[in-house]
């Protein structure tokens, strides 16, 4: 049975007819056309689907979209405001991190995760922990690192929106 | 894709309207927490609960607290994450720290929770795999068919108990609390597993854990862990030890050891069992000690990595664990290794 579930995405308020069974990630792409987020392995291993859910790096795939109902959910749709590129995604391109692309969304999320948590900028070892739940199939991780690396230094943590530096 | 079978969705405002519901629903109901390991399992066919349970609009179930009797309370929808830095969990019990954070990827501990770490449900790699996959040998013991592949001729399905925190809980002495209709009550870690891996939980289908409780862990215990795996994130354990130590000098007073990612039941050793209570933990004892627990685990192929080299390194995993743990100061165990 279909239940109304208000979805807090990106900021904007949906109202959807959900079944249970039914995933974020599936709702995500298939309900609100945000197909940013990819179903990779679709059962938790692979983090392409990786969004955060009140400001953590979660697994759409494995999340209910009835259970996200209150959470503030946010995907890589978020990141680039109007034309101007998130400072990651700029990195991202300028140092080639994005060879097929399907990881690069849920890392993108992952990465974004470890910048807000504010204090030192993380050195290589922390960027590869929180980045340790991302498969890139096409073995880039090298270039990724650096480009996280690159922002991590040049950079002040601003924390999640809508916070104020707890 | 993997879709999920359809069910229906429950979300109690408290404990006793779970325990309700699971009464009323049957067999057909299944609890769920984080879901990191339900859903996968159901997306792959190997249970299709008609309802879901799902605890996490009950409120007061992911606290740690420390009591006044210096004993540990650590609710059972506490995350992985938040469990794998909290300071007090850290420096108290690092074992259980050290554990969480070696759970699964950064996004599965932010979900996992300790409680569904501990219910985790048994593994094989003759079980974890697509319908299609299993129904190519006939299926086996612990879903759908009558064969073990694991022990040929084998009659009890051995699929292995592969929770990174029930050592660590375990050496710690912990015991959970579990709520059913009728009240509460008390089961130590180690007395929860059972055989066969098709059915390890003593838990009655009503039964729902509420916290874990760990016994004050004193000044002078000593506590750490190891996961052996194929690769250092997301994957399952090929072999998980926990251990914890007290020592009066260099004297053992108190050792108590236990392992998963073996069979359906943790392995557990203490320092008697070992014959070394008493005796000054040196490296030659250590050493000892790692080919006692080595004696007495038997690594199957049960786990996609060569039984008989898990067998051959356990040895050597314990003595260093037990060299890490001895090495430095009680309470003061650094959570990086």
């Amino acid at each position: 049975m279909k239940t109304l579930v208000s979805l807090d995405v990106n900021g904007r308020t949906y109202e959807i007819a959900v079944s249970p069974e039914l995933t974020l990630l599936e709702a995500l792409r298939y309900e609100l056309g945000l197909t940013g987020s990819k179903q990779g392995c679709d059962k938790g291993d692979c983090g392409a689907c990786t969004v955060l859910v009140d400001d953590r790096p979660t697994l759409a795939c494995l999340t209910l979209a009835v259970a996200v109902q209150g959470r503030k959910v946010r995907t890589v749709e978020s990141l680039a405001q109007a034309n101007v590129l998130h400072p990651l995604q700029d990195a991202f391109d300028q140092h080639g991190a994005a060879q097929c692309g399907f990881c690069t969304p849920g890392i993108l999320m992952s990465a974004v995760s470890l910048l807000e948590q504010g204090g030192d900028a993380p050195d290589r070892l922390s960027i590869k922990k929180a980045l340790s739940g991302n498969l890139c199939r096409c073995t880039g991780y090298t270039k990724i690192i650096d480009a996280v690396e690159d922002v991590a230094a040049n950079t002040s943590s601003p924390g999640p929106p809508g916070h104020t530096g707890s | 894709m993997l879709p999920l079978p359809p069910f229906a969705y429950h979300r109690p405002r408290d404990l006793e309207e779970a325990v309700a519901l699971l009464s009323e629903l049957g067999p057909d109901a299944k609890l769920i927490a984080g879901g990191t390991d339900l859903l996968p399992n159901m997306k792959h066919g190997l249970l299709a609960p008609k309802h879901l349970i799902a605890l996490d609009a009950i409120s007061d179930l992911d606290r740690v607290e420390v009591l006044d009797d210096g004993s540990l309370s650590i609710g059972a929808l506490t995350r992985l994450s938040d469990l794998a830095v909290h300071p007090t969990i850290r420096v108290l019990i690092p074992v259980l720290a050290e554990a969480a954070a070696e759970v699964a990827s950064p996004q599965i501990r932010n979900m996992g929770t300790i409680g569904g770490n501990v219910c985790l449900d048994t593994r094989c790699v003759y079980y974890n795999q697509t319908q299609f996959w299993r129904s190519a040998l006939g299926f086996c013991l612990k879903k759908d068919g009558d064969t073990c592949h694991v022990v040929k001729g084998g009659k009890q399905c051995v699929a292995a108990c592969v929770g990174d925190t029930v050592p660590a809980l375990i050496v710690l002495g912990a015991a959970a609390r579990v709520l059913g209709p009728e009240g509460m009550r008390a089961v130590p870690l180690e007395a929860l597993y059972t055989t066969p891996g098709s059915d390890h939980l003593k838990l009655a289908r009503n039964e729902v854990i509420v916290r874990f409780e760990v016994p004050r862990p004193g000044e002078r215990l000593r506590s750490g862990f190891f996961k052996l795996r194929l690769r250092r994130s997301i994957d399952f354990s090929s072999f998980s030890i926990a251990a914890a130590l007290r020592l009066d000098g260099r004297t053992i007073q108190d050792l108590k050891l236990a392992a998963v990612a073996l069979n359906s039941k943790p392995r557990v050793l203490n320092a008697e069992k070992l014959g070394v209570l008493g005796q000054d933990l040196t490296k030659e004892v250590m050493s000892h000690i790692g080919e006692q627990f080595q004696r007495r685990a038997t690594p199957l192929d049960n786990i996609n990595v060569d039984s008989q080299w898990r067998k051959e390194v356990i040895a050597v995993l314990v003595r260093r664990l037990l060299e890490r743990v001895s090495a430095v100061g009680a309470q003061t165990a650094s959570v990086s290794s």
